[in-house]
């Protein structure tokens, strides 16, 4: 791979990113649109984010995104850690199957599982007299979740020398508190990046959450769905707008500063070298 | 308290959440309404089956342009210096970070007949187009969101390969053509594989991109399963039905793949 | 005289109903340096693992000082540990990884003091001669200091023995031949018996006071590295141990050995009239003289220049042996060589006669000694993880 790209390779690139971006450029443009167009530019105007703040439907549909999109990320990366750690130090024999299976609602179509998670709530819930809401949403959120999480996690256990471990309990720790002082800070990148999967997968979703929250309750994908069936209020666009720059800013910062962590690393190896 | 019981609650967790809703699945497809096993929900399937044939063709499609769009990208991405390869991969997967009904959404203000790609066209003097509600139009969203999913793994695996392997190809005697097709291309073609799994299955079961995009006129399998437990026509046992279908096909298409993928893998000696 | 400390009686262990230790019984003495010599897979490292607890003997019994200890966990041992590769926390510095178990102790219920913490963590970092290295990261440190923190780490605990396992194969030659006396230093110093295990036959025998060869999941032979070295059990020991040259003969009495049809005067004695045996002859005492005046007479099949001396290859009807000399003969000539009787050794026949000793393949054979990255690997693989 030594050779850099040419001029073709670097202008396909930006036909690519083009191709990627320009629905998200359209989007942005037309939040600030004056009118409800969302083909005609008729003018600036920042009537829609004013608008997004008074409209209690949208603002309902994001809270109850977010308060699934934290509980499911928390709950399925303390549950996903433990899964893992148990998984790790399985023998094959079991490990191997189990693994296979917490694949599945990786591997299987979301409608699937979506489909397949409701059916399941309905006729628990005919027997136990509860209806899809908060709870199967919520549910289902963890589920899909938990083996993002393990597959984050267990390509970080696979890396610590299993000595260490034993160096713990050797110097005089119980296994649990092996697991607490050297395994977690160990699996801490691992456990981070499943925690922002697990959000991002759970924020996202529409498919799994359309069948499984049942009639009385919202997430933002659900509502934004409801409405292109009539026509998406550029207030969306505000929202979408919002986060999406959010996220943006968030990533840069995290650059920024990891770019500057590795500046200052260099600096201190050139002097300790001198 | 032994390490390896950490697993069984979770183990207790897929059993119910994961093991049982499929179980379920398959009883619905075998059940009448009336809770009688039958056969019915499968042998009266014919008349669907245009349905199936168009689902998988556009799949198909869609998971062909992926790779043939996808792979220069992961290519060309894990050639550049690693500052820029950085910040390319974040570009290309930051889209991933709005939701995909709006960025799909967003495709119809461009493709609609009055939108921006035929007000473009017309600005240049040429003649418009029609794609809105067509499966062009299906194909392209699709496309459009599940292109990072390709060259995700391709990429992974294209910046893995060790640069002494590609050193002594050339060495040997091998040109920059002869090591991309010997050397680089079966190399990477775990990643191809894994990037069609998780491009093919999301497309051949979508329903949102046709319903904005198709405008009702595009049915693929996905609108079949949701009218069937959501829809009008109401009959969760003929929709668990077409989903075991649609999954078993996927199935048998991605353990085929797999085999004739491994059997490449093999001819190169690795 | 020094008492036992440790016991190992009828130990076996087996993963998946194969045994890869097979009823061992052993006794370690407080305060020496006893080292598990033998090569990967041979048994050494489970064994080990057992005295520190981390596997339990299939079948058999542990004794710490007259105590059975089978079912008391590693951090209830007595007993610290220093592993392959070190296992040090990458998560945090040097202090913190002595101070690890410091701050896990209690004394009549209560914590160690910060002070006494960091005034034993300064004084172990002076045993190994890292002061000023406490902040550092221990990913930052060399091979060599990071096995320095691993000794501090576990010496600071003042634990009744230490074990070792391959604690220098990471390292090169030169690091390695410095870290032996000074671990031998340390061992002086302290007082702490040391368990120590390596493939590596000129390390066990320049640093213990007993060493134990193993192989297939059995002790082949216990005794002070001389013992082990001049009086081989059988021909696994004496061919792993140093070079030898291992031949059949045949008792005739008391003394006199047949080798290729000729007697030769030794000084063993006790087998029976005309018993086969495995004679060992160690390359450097055999003398050459003119191929008249020889006992034997051979040719020089091949030289290598050693530094000290030359390791020529000599064919003496079809069996290659190898003679360490100072004196050049050069390839094609022909030699006679003399035997003093007490070159020669005598050993009963074994289940590993006829399998070591013929130096036919000579430069394979230099080959795989000393290789100790490639049998690190090999004894890693030995199953020994299980919890």
């Amino acid at each position: 791979m030594s050779k850099k790209p040419g001029f073709f390779g670097r202008f396909y690139m930006g036909f690519i990113l083009f191709f990627l971006y320009a629905p998200i450029f359209v989007l942005i443009v037309f939040s600030f649109n004056s009118t409800r167009s969302r083909t005609v530019w008729t003018g600036f105007s920042l009537q829609w984010y004013q608008r997004l703040f008074s409209d209690g439907t949208i603002l309902d549909a994001f809270y109850t995104t977010l308060i699934i999109a934290a509980l499911a990320a928390v709950i399925s990366t303390v549950a996903g850690t433990i899964a893992a750690v148990g998984f790790y130090n399985m023998r094959s024999r079991w490990r191997i199957p189990l693994t296979q299976i917490n694949n599945i609602p990786m591997m299987n179509a979301d409608i699937v599982t979506g489909v397949s998670l409701s059916l399941l709530f309905v006729s628990l819930g005919s027997v136990l007299q509860f209806r899809l809401g908060f709870g199967t949403l919520l549910l289902a959120h963890i589920t899909f979740c938990i083996p993002y999480v393990v597959l984050a996690i267990m390509p970080k256990l696979r890396q610590i020398d299993r000595n260490l471990v034993d160096a713990a309990c050797d110097l005089g720790c119980t296994w649990m508190k092996a697991f607490w002082k050297v395994i977690i800070p160990e699996i801490r990148p691992g456990i981070i990046n499943g925690l922002i999967i697990a959000f991002t997968l759970s924020i996202d979703d529409f498919v799994i959450s359309y069948f499984t929250a049942g009639g009385n309750i919202m997430t933002l994908p659900m509502q934004i769905f409801a409405m292109t069936r009539r026509r998406i209020s550029p207030e969306i666009n505000a929202l979408s707008t919002i986060l999406f720059m959010s996220v943006l800013i968030l990533l840069i910062i995290i650059n920024v500063r990891d770019v500057k962590q590795e500046e200052k690393l260099k600096k201190r190896a050139a002097a300790l070298n001198q | 308290m032994k390490p390896k019981y950490f697993s069984i609650p979770y183990v207790g967790w897929m059993a119910m959440f994961v093991v049982a809703p499929i179980i379920i699945v398959f009883v619905y497809a075998f059940t009448t309404p009336g809770g009688e096993f039958t056969l019915r929900n499968f042998s009266d399937m014919g008349i669907f089956m245009p349905v199936f044939f168009r689902s998988f063709r556009l799949a198909f499609i869609a998971t062909l342009l992926c790779i043939a769009l996808g792979y220069p990208v992961a290519y060309i991405l894990a050639r550049e210096a690693s500052r820029v390869q950085l910040v390319l991969f974040m570009l290309i997967m930051l889209p991933l970070w709005m939701n995909f009904l709006l960025r799909t959404y967003a495709w119809m203000s461009i493709l609609e007949n009055t939108g921006l790609l035929n007000q473009f066209l017309s600005f240049l003097g040429l003649p418009t187009v029609r794609i809105i509600n067509t499966q062009t139009a299906v194909v392209i969203g699709m496309v459009y969101n599940f292109l990072p999913f390709m060259i995700l793994p391709i990429y992974s695996v294209i910046v893995k390969i060790d640069k002494n392997l590609l050193e002594a190809a050339h060495d040997l005697g091998a040109n920059s053509f002869l090591v991309f097709r010997k050397l680089i291309v079966p190399l990477s073609l775990p990643g191809i594989l894994s990037g069609v799994t998780m491009v093919f299955v999301p497309a051949v079961s979508a329903f949102v991109i046709t319903q904005l995009l198709g405008g009702g006129m595009v049915f693929l399998l996905g609108d079949l399963i949701e009218m069937q437990f959501l829809g009008t026509a109401h009959n969760p046992q003929v929709g668990s039905a077409i989903s075991i279908l649609m999954m078993l096909i996927v199935i048998a298409f991605v353990i085929l793949m797999n085999k004739f993928g491994s059997g490449e893998e093999k001819a190169v000696g690795l | 005289m020094s008492k036992e400390l440790i016991r190992l009686s009828n130990c076996s262990m087996a993963f998946d109903g194969e045994y890869v230790l097979k009823d061992i019984n052993l006794y370690f003495n407080d305060k020496e340096f006893l080292t598990l010599l033998g090569p990967s897979g041979c048994g050494k490292t489970t064994t080990l693992r057992i005295i520190g607890g981390f596997q339990k003997p299939t079948s058999g019994d542990v004794f710490f000082d007259g105590v059975r200890i089978n079912d008391v966990l590693p951090h209830k041992r007595a007993v610290n540990t220093i592993f392959q590769k070190y296992a040090l926390f990458p998560h945090l510095n040097v202090y913190e990884n002595i101070a690890f178990g410091l701050k896990l102790q209690r004394q009549n219920g209560k914590k160690l003091s910060k002070a006494e913490i960091s005034g034993r963590v300064s004084e172990m970092l002076d045993v190994v001669s890292l002061k000023g290295f406490e902040k550092r990261d221990v990913t930052s440190l060399s091979g060599g200091q990071q096995q320095r923190v691993a000794i501090a780490r576990a010496l600071v605990n003042r634990p009744k023995v230490l074990l070792l396992d391959e604690p220098l194969g990471a390292l090169d030659m030169r690091l390695r031949k410095d870290m032996q006396s000074e671990l031998k230093r340390i061992q002086q110093a302290t007082g702490i018996t040391f368990i120590y295990v390596t493939h590596d036959q000129e390390e066990a025998l320049a640093m213990s006071d007993t060493v134990v060869v193993m192989e297939g999941g059995a002790i082949q032979q216990i005794g002070t590295p001389e013992d082990i070295y001049n009086e081989p059990k059988n021909a696994f020991v004496a061919d792993f141990i140093g070079e030898s040259n291992i031949l059949d003969g045949i008792m005739h009495s008391d003394g006199v050995v047949e080798l290729f049809g000729r007697k030769f005067q030794c000084l063993d004695g006790g087998f029976s009239p005309m018993e086969p045996v495995d004679v060992v002859i160690r390359p450097e005492d055999i003398d050459i003289v003119d191929a008249a005046e020889g006992t034997l007479k051979g040719t020089v099949a091949s030289i290598t220049f050693r530094g000290v001396l030359y390791d020529i290859i000599v064919d003496f009807h079809g069996f290659k042996w190898l003679i360490q000399t100072t004196d050049l003969s050069p390839i094609g000539t022909e030699i006679g060589i003399k035997i003093d009787p007490d070159g020669i050794h005598i050993m009963k026949k074994s289940e590993f006669s006829g399998m070591y000793g013929d130096y036919s393949s000579f430069s394979d054979k230099y080959d795989d000694i000393g290789d100790a990255e490639s049998e690190l690997e090999l004894e890693e693989a030995e199953g020994g993880y299980e919890t």
